[in-house]
């Protein structure tokens, strides 16, 4: 058996600095891009995958990817996907799936638009949201936990439950939110800079923060533990029913910010809202690196997955093919993308 | 005399009609190898889970360094400085060594980020202090790529972690091979070095003889045995006790010895 060599990759701040101790770990070929290459691999890898794809569209039609509005409409979605796309990492790293999050996200922005109809400020709209989302995560990661149920079945379930509670309860009527422009939260969170949509910057520190929980915090290193070996993590003392609904917590929360972003940017509310992200956001956790089995993930590897997902629809458009080709070029990316990380990953057991 | 880490008297445990344990004695002094030897169902796996705390026993006395406890229970086992690598060895074997010997037990500051650096150090400490070195992992491998024997050793690395006084070895050396074993042992002799004790079980009599300063040949939840290394010549008379306990007409079946031989080597 070859044993590869991980090396020391903890950054600067894992290591401590000027200890002796440490060289006995040294490997005569530690050397840092090899390590980072290694650590990285997966989400290397999804990098790559987006690089020649988008080569493939610009040589496909040069003048349309140097126009900056394309750049920008991907820039204005893309953020909500990504709100869903890491937590929906750790999910998948825990073991489980959550289906739910599209009727999540139109639940809890479908409070946001209550709030800011009645005339309250959008701010209060953003944490009646963020707290709907808290409990619909709770409620549904308790059900599937506590209940014993297969995620993949209960989650589905609960979503298409509470699509339903929306449907029933608002019967397929839309709110317009006109006031919202004017607001403070809508300058703060929806508006431009230098012609860059601000969303993506709120992401971006999402998606910064979510890899440092991931990698660097007792939450992540539990997640990863529990999705490795539950039995293991049960005999060393961790809570794993707890750090399970925890996850499902936090799809819900993503899902709320995901649902108030998409809503903020239409001004209107659809009973809809949220439906049309469950595949591409799927689609995205893979594309990503995280694999099914769990244990472990990359929440980069999702972002960069978010990032190649929505450029494909765009891409193929822009690159002169109809939109029929659409479709095809989504399985095309998705099929290339797991046949390359099974490569590129070793599964140990 | 060495300080007594552990003793239990008379200790039974019942299920329903079924006596697993019928009053065994066992201690444990700072600083010795123990070795449980017992065939299947002697009541070996039962003694483990009342040592560290996962079964309470029916009846009978439990001494923490001289003086009684009541409230027997896995945290107060953990507390008196007890830890139990169990067969299995209960790794996530797709995190790195220093994920595994943290498991539940997260070095973090403010707010729950971990420890990093602090984590690494005292990875690095705990396995050279039990003589896993080697140039070719770090703290950073990962476990899935290293050997049965290597996977062995994390498991007691994280089990001498908060000064454990007492380790529990469930089975250590089964499914590995003759260099995997030898490291194990070599293991063991590093954590006795250090002045723990441990509770070595075996059904590889051999290899138990190899490591033990003393026996314990527990047999259907009787102690039939409890004799110092200098008292037993080698693994052979204890393979012989063994069987005259287990067939006293000394009409030991020729399949069951060539079980124990087989077992044996």
């Amino acid at each position: 058996m070859s044993k590869t060599m991980e090396p020391d990759l903890q950054s600067p701040l894992g290591l401590p600095r000027g200890e002796p101790v440490r060289a006995e770990w040294k490997h005569p070929s530690d050397h840092w891009l090899r390590g980072f290459v290694l650590d990285n691999r997966a989400s290397l890898g999804t990098l790559g995958v987006f690089i020649v794809m988008m080569a493939v569209f610009m040589i496909a039609n040069p003048t349309v990817f140097t126009t900056w509005y394309l750049y920008s409409s991907v820039l204005t979605t893309l953020p909500v996907a990504l709100f869903v796309v890491v937590p929906l990492v750790f999910v998948v790293t825990c073991g489980e799936i959550d289906l739910s999050f599209p009727a999540t996200m139109g639940f809890a922005s479908w409070v946001f638009a209550l709030v800011v109809q009645a005339g309250y400020d959008p701010f209060l709209g953003i944490a009646a949201a963020i707290v709907t989302g808290t409990l619909l995560g709770f409620l549904v990661g308790s059900l599937v936990v506590y209940g014993g149920l297969s995620s993949l079945i209960a989650t589905l379930g609960m979503n298409f439950l509470l699509r339903g509670l929306i449907q029933i309860i608002n019967e397929g009527k839309s709110m317009a939110l006109t006031g919202l422009a004017d607001s403070w939260a809508y300058k703060i969170f929806s508006s431009q800079v230098w012609g860059i949509p601000v969303q993506i910057f709120w992401a971006i520190g999402f998606v910064v923060l979510s890899a440092l929980l991931y990698n660097r915090h007792r939450f992540g290193a539990q997640v990863r533990v529990v999705g490795d070996n539950p039995d293991s993590a049960q005999q060393m003392g961790i809570d794993v029913k707890r750090v399970r609904v925890k996850v499902f917590v936090f799809v819900g929360i993503g899902a709320a910010i995901a649902g108030t972003f998409s809503v903020m940017i239409n001004f209107t509310w659809w009973p809809t809202a949220g439906d049309g992200y469950l595949l591409p956001v799927l689609a995205s956790v893979f594309v990503g690196g995280t694999p099914t089995w769990g244990g472990i993930g990359t929440v980069v590897g999702g972002a960069i997955g978010a990032v190649t997902v929505s450029f494909i629809q765009t891409g193929v458009v822009a690159a002169g093919l109809s939109g029929f080709y659409v479709q095809f070029f989504n399985g095309l990316i998705i099929i290339l993308s797991l046949l390359g990380h099974k490569w590129n990953q070793a599964r140990y057991r | 005399m060495a300080e007594r880490i552990i003793e239990l008297r008379d200790i039974s445990k019942s299920y329903g009609q079924v006596y697993a344990l019928g009053g065994v004695n066992l201690s444990v002094d700072r600083g010795e190898v123990v070795g449980l030897i017992g065939d299947n169902g002697a009541g070996k796996s039962t003694l483990i889970k009342i040592l560290s705390g996962v079964v309470k026993p029916t009846s009978g006395e439990i001494l923490v360094r001289g003086k009684p406890v009541t409230g027997w229970s896995a945290a107060r086992s953990r507390d008196a400085g007890i830890e139990t690598v169990f067969q299995d060895r209960a790794l996530a074997v797709q995190q790195t060594i220093v994920r595994n010997i943290f498991m539940g037990r997260e070095l973090t500051s403010w707010l729950g980020w971990l420890k990093v650096g602090k984590e690494i150090e005292e990875a690095s400490r705990l396995m050279r202090e039990i003589g896993f070195t080697s140039k070719v992992f770090t703290p950073h491998s990962i476990v899935g790529q290293l050997s049965g024997g290597e996977r062995q050793g994390v498991a007691i690395a994280r089990a001498i972690y908060k000064q454990a006084e007492l380790i529990i070895l469930d089975e250590p050396t089964t499914a590995l091979s003759l260099t995997e074993t030898a490291k194990v042992f070599h293991f063991v002799r590093q954590v006795r070095a250090s002045g723990r004790s441990i509770l070595f079980i075996g059904h590889n009599i051999h290899h138990v003889f190899d490591i033990a300063d003393r026996f314990v040949v527990l047999d259907r939840g009787k102690v039939a045995l409890t004799a110092d290394r200098s008292e037993v010549k080698s693994a052979e008379d204890l393979i012989n006790f063994m069987e005259d306990v287990a067939h006293p007409g000394g009409l030991a079946g020729l399949h069951d010895a060539g079980d124990a031989e087989r077992a044996a080597r």
